[in-house]
């Protein structure tokens, strides 16, 4: 196992590199990144940097020389183009082989678009730092941002414009922003918290096309005929993951990398980040993860068991991610996504203060929650990872 | 090891306190991170630098 490719120099594939030096691999690693600049943060992008609040530089995700003293043959600002898994060699866009012993596949996802809305000055997607920096340089006080899609992207995306004076209009297709992902009880609460901020909320809105005039972007039409004015358009419907340079290797579909319980894809091949569906053993269920938190244990966990072939460790976490919007932080942990029922056992909108608890058959599933004290959030968190009935994580809270 | 978190960058995700509770700790009211040693003996290290390595805001920084 002497040469290890990371394709992929966002956090997860940095967190691999790291995590294979600090257990003392010493044979080559080389991290192949697509964007011209050293690994950074992205969470940000849609808050902190988005406001002026901060610098590009506040997003590096470690500092220069910590990255230069891992030793890496860094390959930045080149994509892989293809990878040969019989002849374990990685094409790279500039045509460079890399021949592997082993690799790592940290590709992420890339944000969808709307067809026919390319080249459109005003229309936006935000995924990197260019995103960021060219929406946040249109986002002025009075001008009109419609988003389309309101997920957990558009939300922040609104209530950050909303506080640089932005008129902000959310489109979501659904009768509720997120009702799908947490439920319908939270979903009201988003949209009274964004409401109470001035931000107009279209809900059942179906985008029939972007408007434009001379290549600058005047407006969405809804399906119904509506067209809502528009200065930017924020596109915010979700990503797709990035795996075009695995055709042909069998290793990928259109939802992701296919990995089992190790995150192992095939013999010496690894998924992490956005871009990996693994098989998570406390949940019994295959899932595909974008958030931060996740991409960066599992970075360690891969490392751990490509250096332990013989001892390797199924990767079971509970899931967590984290969405500031205006002045609340929403929390979650575990899996949300297709619960059986999401029961509210607080809400308090005056407050900010959330409490849901997620079912899946009769199990407690996950826990979503604002305002919550972290000691309060930890012990449901416990219940989760132990895979607690829904009757006792009940009674648990009525103890509490 | 001296460790040095970055509270104004914390977003109260409370992975550090999961890993080594006897070096982190979260403010009550927000989250925030507060750091109850600066010095961790060695059987905390592995601990303390898998803290840094998965906290979601790179709040945590490690000089061996």
């Amino acid at each position: 196992m002497h040469r290890i490719i990371v394709v992929g120099a966002s956090v997860g594939g940095l967190s691999v590199a790291e995590a294979l030096r600090r257990a003392g691999h010493e044979g080559t690693i080389t991290l192949v990144g697509d964007e011209p600049r050293m690994p950074y943060d992205r969470p940000p992008l849609s808050k902190q940097l988005l406001s002026g609040q901060w610098t590009p530089s506040r997003l590096a995700l470690r500092p220069e020389a910590d990255i230069r003293a891992l030793g890496l043959d860094l390959r930045l600002g080149v994509p892989a183009s293809a990878l040969d898994l019989a002849r374990q060699v990685v094409t790279l866009a500039d045509d460079t082989r890399v021949p592997f012993d082993a690799l790592v596949v940290a590709t992420g996802v890339r944000a969808r678009q709307l067809p026919g809305t390319e080249g459109v000055t005003g229309v936006h997607t935000l995924r990197s730092l260019p995103d960021a920096l060219a929406l946040r340089d249109r986002l002025r006080p009075g001008r009109r941002l419609v988003i389309v899609g309101a997920g957990f992207v558009g939300a922040e995306v609104a209530a950050t414009a909303c506080g640089l004076g932005v008129r902000v209009t959310l489109l979501e297709s659904g009768p509720l922003p997120l009702a799908l992902a947490v439920g319908e009880e939270a979903g009201r609460f988003l949209t009274s918290l964004h409401q109470q901020h001035g931000v107009h909320i279209h809900t059942h809105a179906t985008v029939a096309e972007i408007v434009h005039t001379d290549g600058t972007v005047a407006g969405v039409r809804l399906a119904d005929g509506t067209l809502v004015p528009a200065d930017d358009v924020l596109v915010a419907i979700g990503s797709t993951p990035n795996t075009e340079w695995l055709a042909g290797s069998g290793l990928a579909d259109r939802d992701g990398v296919g990995c089992d319980q190790y995150c192992a894809a095939a013999d010496g091949v690894y998924g992490v980040g956005d871009v990996a569906r693994w098989h998570n053993p406390l949940f019994g269920t295959a899932m595909r993860v974008e958030h931060r938190t996740n991409a960066a244990e599992q970075g360690l966990a891969v490392a751990r068991n490509l250096l332990a072939p013989g001892a390797r460790r199924p990767f079971a976490p509970v899931p967590y991610f984290w969405s500031d919007q205006y002045d609340t932080r929403f929390q979650a942990y575990g899996c949300l996504r297709d619960h059986d029922e999401a029961l509210v056992l607080d809400a308090a909108s005056a407050d900010r203060r959330l409490l849901v608890a997620y079912r899946k058959d009769d199990r407690l599933v996950g826990v979503l929650a604002a305002g919550t004290s972290p000691k309060i959030l930890r012990a449901w968190r416990a219940l989760v990872a132990a895979r607690t009935p829904w009757a006792a994580a009940l009674n648990h809270s009525t103890a509490a | 090891m001296k460790v040095t978190v970055a509270a104004e960058k914390c977003v109260a995700a409370g992975q550090c306190v999961l890993l080594a509770p006897q070096v982190f700790d979260q403010r009550e009211e927000d989250g925030v991170v507060v750091l109850l040693d600066a010095t961790p003996g060695p059987e905390l290290h592995d601990a303390v630098r898998e803290s840094a390595m998965v906290c979601p805001a790179a709040a945590i920084h490690v000089a061996e």
